[in-house]
């Protein structure tokens, strides 16, 4: 992505959200931290906590310039600033033991092992379909119509009934959240692939017929490798449906472990800041799935020869 | 025993209808293209339905078609009701919203190569990006009526229309503009009357995304918390009971109406984009 001269103008962007996510913190956090500030002895302008609910949080902050700098560092802020989310996810990245539920990493593992298991079963599956579809005729009139509707339903919705009811069968932890992720990868292959595996055009599969090519011969020699960039993109977009998945899949389930149990148990017991960083957690790990897959995109494509180096 | 024979049955009728439809000479018309899937679906609903009750499997695993049938057919003034507070209100109201946001930002970071540069390679990354997960945060600042979801929605509906709205106005040639020019067209006449224009295919790709993306949002953002009503909390409060039936009938419901505004969206982009070459 980042290509020479562009990194300057993302940095610049970056910054600009960076700077009106801390310009927001102070109106987010004015009243929170006016209550605080009274308790903790200091004289509010307006002095009881009902009054100040008529003012919007701006002008409670410009009234009381000695609470602007306290509405960064709110024990329970509506609005953490940056800091507070970088320094709680650095304390439960770093600070904690791997095993213990209190770290992260613990949780990001939990998310990130069905996720993947997902992804790798949805895509295999998508993948073996995919090949059906353009060796049979009667498949892909019948089944490929149905792919390509799911596409636009929520089928994410069916999460809570798939976690319920594998779990009524006694299948709990890792799986259930594994076939939520694997059929949301699943679809965005299949149509990914049937597109790649039929990108070869006329002359090319002519020529095969000339060689006197066998079907697998042809899905192997040419099929295969020409739908490779079709494969790449369907496996972004299926990479990061999976984690969605398993996020979506870990919250009917009393929240006990991931990033999805993170997020309910920073939103149920008022600690934001839980919430916050699990968020952004999540966020990085889509980032590192999805640089993977760049890369090995990439390197993949450069090897076969289809971009130039 | 019984059950599994009579699926199989059902099975090879099936496949063996679509066979012979698909590989006759009118298998590529329009109506034998539309028969087949169809037939397909009947054929997989029939050995649902034959499957559940010759195995006599719970209710609360896998009901029945015909029960699910029954249920929503009983139950049409709730699911209406949570329609028009998921859709209509969250979904729909947020997708405006987020449509209107991303078109405004993306003529404004027009206008600046810089920013277009910066902005791009952020949104995409962005639109990447477990956006849904932002749920609880704005059910704790709006509520869990329908704004927070409305919210929800708007945020996750951006990025995608964004990019493809910032790619789309780029896409213009350096030719159309000169004559853009040539006819003393200034910047305000050049946008509306051909890069707006020029972009519409790559505006209804990011609008046809986001279709799906809107009903996800809403429906999700109700996991957080919603009121008594709405398709997420149904689903949700129905798995608690145990009620299949009734999380079936939503989502009969989610698939309609997903289908419905993607099929909306595709009506309108050929409507307007009649001139592009995948349309014609």
């Amino acid at each position: 992505m980042a290509k020479g001269g562009n990194i300057l103008p993302v940095v610049t962007v970056v910054a600009a959200i960076l700077v009106i996510w801390c310009l927001a913190v102070i109106p987010m956090n004015a009243h929170l931290t006016a209550d605080q500030a009274q308790r903790d002895g200091m004289t509010i302008t307006p002095e009881s906590a009902a009054d100040r609910q008529d003012y919007l949080g701006l002008t409670l902050a410009l009234k009381n310039p000695a609470i602007i700098p306290l509405t960064f560092v709110h024990n329970r802020p509506r609005l953490p600033s940056p800091h507070q989310v970088a320094d709680e996810m650095f304390r439960t990245v770093f600070g904690e033991n791997i095993t213990s539920r209190r770290s992260l990493i613990y949780h990001g593992w939990v998310t990130l092992s069905a996720t993947l298991l997902g992804f790798v079963i949805g895509t295999t599956l998508g993948i073996l379909l995919a090949i059906g579809i353009v060796h049979n005729r009667t498949m892909d009139k019948s089944v490929m119509p149905w792919a390509i509707v799911s596409q636009t339903i929520p089928i994410l919705a069916l999460a809570p009934m798939i976690i319920v009811i594998l779990g009524s069968i006694g299948i709990q932890g890792l799986l259930p959240k594994s076939v939520i992720s694997a059929y949301l990868s699943f679809f965005p292959v299949v149509v990914g692939m049937v597109k790649g595996l039929r990108s070869p055009g006329a002359m090319q599969l002519d020529l095969l017929r000339t060689y006197h090519a066998s079907d697998p011969q042809g899905l192997w020699k040419l099929r295969l490798p020409a739908s490779i960039p079709y494969l790449f993109a369907s496996l972004k977009i299926g990479i990061s449906a999976a984690l969605v998945g398993a996020i979506v899949g870990e919250l009917p389930t009393g929240a006990k472990a991931g990033f999805g149990a993170r997020m309910l148990v920073g939103d149920q017991y008022g600690q934001p800041l839980v919430t916050w960083a699990a968020l952004f957690a999540a966020a990085i790990t889509a980032a590192g799935l999805l640089a993977i897959l760049s890369l090995l995109e990439r390197r993949t494509l450069r090897h076969m020869g289809m971009v130039a180096s | 025993m019984m059950g599994y024979l009579i699926a199989l049955v059902i099975w090879i009728g099936g496949w063996w209808l679509n066979t012979k439809l698909s590989h006759s000479p009118a298998s590529d018309t329009r109506s034998v293209s539309l028969i087949i899937p169809i037939i397909f679906g009947v054929t997989i609903v029939l050995m649902w339905e034959v499957l559940v009750r010759m195995l006599g499997v719970s209710a609360v695993i896998l009901p029945a078609p015909s029960d699910i049938a029954v249920q929503f057919a009983n139950s049409i003034p709730l699911l209406w009701a949570d329609l028009r507070q998921t859709i209509i209100k969250g979904a729909l109201t947020g997708y405006i919203i987020g449509m209107a946001a991303a078109f405004g930002v993306a003529i404004i970071a027009d206008r600046s190569e810089f920013l277009t540069k910066g902005i791009l390679p952020v949104g995409a990354f962005m639109a990447a990006l477990p956006i849904v997960g932002t749920a609880p945060i704005f059910v704790k600042w709006l509520g869990s009526d329908w704004q927070s979801k409305a919210a929800v929605v708007s945020v996750m509906v951006f990025f995608p229309i964004l990019v493809n709205t910032v790619a789309g106005l780029k896409d213009s040639t350096a030719i159309q503009r000169d004559l853009m020019r040539t006819y003393g067209a200034g910047y305000w006449s050049t946008l509306f009357k051909l890069r707006i224009m020029v972009a519409m295919p790559f505006i209804f790709n990011g609008l046809k995304i986001a279709t799906t993306l809107a009903l996800i949002g809403a429906i999700v953002a109700e996991f957080f918390g919603s009121p008594t009503l709405g398709m997420g909390f149904r689903i949700s409060t129905s798995v608690g009971r145990l009620a299949m039936d009734m999380v079936w009938a939503e989502i009969i419901v989610a698939a309609v109406v997903g289908t419905a505004f993607y099929g909306g969206m595709a009506f309108i982009e050929k409507r307007v984009t009649f001139w592009h070459p995948s349309q014609r």
